[in-house]
């Protein structure tokens, strides 16, 4: 197991946003995390990547107890996140959020740079071709030079992934990674996490859209109440009864 | 050759206090380049001008030597002060470092090794136009430099988004406290510089007013690029003597100019006077690109 969730409970005040929640998530899946709005999904993943701590409970990356560490320890060992809130650099252009985002694989030294040595220079170029290699793979290298804040909703926040594929995680977080984008751009985020799982990629992503998580999901939790109500594969989850009490049957009848 | 040693016999000092206070202002945009918005360079000058003063005048010590011990006891100052205060944002954090800087002032003020209020007396002079200038121009190249190392990188993304810097593995209070203490450094090594300057120096050349002043260079100039703060503290050290040269004395007037630009330049240049600059950079790439969505 990459991921393992050993219950956490995480209150905020008086409210127990997450109540001893436990799930497991393999290497190379591509895992579900849905339930109605106020479930707890964002926190769970908040709490994962370390921007919260737990109130209680522990979080194993790698069989290694990680709930303790500050966010950027955590980067280190390969994890990476997006923000459902979209979380850019917006006075950088789209290449230079990328760049930022190198952190971890480009040491950049500052005195080859001062000293205009020319390893300084062939090394930049090679980094500046990975990071225009990500926009590529997100689909937008046609903007690289734009201003991140020049950007559409549904272009934010695949320059959100383009970021966080700059420091090649081991395991992507990903909140909400296609709301707000039209039905191409859905299909193409579908398709590009797709190929990311095919190069050994661990992928854990919270979303509404139900046809996108069925379709691409290998393994799914259901969060209600800050609980878990179920963790299976698509087919076990769209059939468990108190799913579609609170999640899916809701969701038809609106539709 | 004539007409120049004219201009320096009246305008030397002008010519030096202008490189000193863009160094000054080079030191606040390096903590302003990590979004930390610090009122403590003018402080920092002040450790660092007064060590080293008392260094050479009172211990015979060597002024280079005096120098580096000015702007490394500024940076362990700042590193002490750093560690608990960067845990404040914004606003806070000008008042933490504000209230530092004034806990400078007044106990320079008070001590009798700084000489007080009539300030340290008798510094040897050993400071250079030449000397100001080349110093200028190494460390405005070397900042220049450091925007595109991962340094750069890193007080760039933590200024844009603490959070989110913090989850792509950047150590938000290590590259704070470092853009910190390297601040306080400089704005030491310039104090040690002014110190040597003028025979004396006083707390009243170190306290709020010239905190202000240094954040005034920076917005003014713009904190998008390194030669901002340059052009904000030439532009406006420079101009009480350009305004009596148009015939305006601006001597009580001088704030009120100061403040005028500023409101200007806000209004008219968010991002300072580089933005000029940058505005015909970038229309230049965008025709290149020949991509004609507007931004």
């Amino acid at each position: 197991m990459l991921l393992q969730v050993k219950d956490v409970t995480r209150t905020f005040g008086g409210v127990r946003a997450l109540d001893g929640v436990s799930l497991s998530v393999e290497k190379g899946a591509v895992h579900g995390l849905i339930g109605p709005n106020g479930a707890g999904k964002t926190t769970l993943i908040n709490v994962l990547s370390s921007t919260i701590a737990p109130s209680s409970g522990e979080v194993l990356f790698d069989d290694r107890p990680v709930h303790t560490l500050p966010a950027y320890q955590l980067a280190a060992r390969g994890m990476a996140r997006t923000f459902q809130n979209i979380r850019l650099f917006p006075a950088m252009t789209c290449l230079e959020n990328v760049i930022a985002g190198q952190h971890l694989v480009a040491p950049r030294p500052f005195f080859p740079r001062l000293f205009c040595l020319p390893s300084a220079t062939r090394e930049e170029k090679g980094y500046r071709l990975q990071a225009m290699a990500c926009l590529a793979r997100v689909g937008i290298e046609a903007k690289a030079h734009f201003p991140a804040k020049a950007l559409s909703y549904g272009e934010r926040r695949r320059l959100e992934i383009a970021r966080a594929l700059a420091s090649r995680p081991r395991l992507l977080l990903l909140d909400e990674p296609v709301a707000g984008m039209r039905q191409k751009e859905v299909e193409d985020v579908g398709s590009l996490i797709r190929s990311l799982a095919k190069e050994d990629m661990t992928i854990l992503l919270i979303e509404h859209n139900m046809a996108f998580v069925m379709g691409l999901c290998s393994r799914i939790t259901v969060l209600n109440f800050g609980r878990t109500l179920i963790t299976g594969d698509p087919d076990q989850v769209s059939r468990h009864p108190e799913v579609i009490e609170a999640y899916l049957g809701v969701s038809e009848n609106h539709a | 050759m004539e007409a120049l040693t004219q201009f320096f016999a009246i305008y030397g000092s002008l010519v030096n206090f202008i490189g000193i206070n863009a160094i000054l202002a080079l030191s606040l945009y390096l903590t302003l380049a990590a979004g930390q918005l610090s009122l403590g360079s003018a402080a920092f000058a002040g450790i660092g001008g007064y060590t080293a003063g008392i260094l050479t005048m009172k211990l015979g010590v060597p002024f280079l030597l005096s120098v580096v011990a000015g702007s490394v006891l500024s940076g362990l100052v700042g590193l002490l002060i750093g560690l608990p205060v960067l845990r404040l944002h914004g606003v806070f954090l000008a008042i933490a470092t504000l209230a530092f800087g004034e806990v400078v002032r007044i106990t320079v003020l008070n001590l009798d090794i700084t000489g007080g209020a009539q300030g340290l007396v008798g510094i040897p002079n050993h400071t250079k136009t030449w000397g100001i200038y080349l110093a200028l121009a190494v460390v405005g190249y070397a900042i220049a430099k450091l925007r595109y190392s991962r340094l750069g990188w890193c007080f760039e993304s933590i200024r844009e988004d603490e959070t989110a810097a913090g989850a792509m593995g950047i150590d938000t209070t290590y590259y704070k406290t470092l853009a910190f203490v390297l601040g306080a450094m400089l704005a030491g090594f310039a104090g040690a510089l002014y110190a040597h300057l003028n025979y004396l120096i006083t707390p009243r050349e170190f306290g709020f007013s010239v905190a202000v002043d240094l954040l005034i260079f920076n917005i003014v100039g713009g904190t998008r690029a390194w030669y901002g703060p340059i052009l904000g503290a030439v532009l406006l050290t420079a101009l009480p003597e350009i305004l009596r040269g148009t015939g305006i004395t601006a001597g009580p007037m001088r704030m009120a100019v100061n403040g005028l630009i500023l409101l200007l330049v806000i209004l008219f240049l968010p991002n300072g006077l580089v933005s000029i600059f940058r505005r015909s950079a970038s229309k230049a790439k965008d025709s290149t690109l020949a991509i004609s969505e507007e931004a």
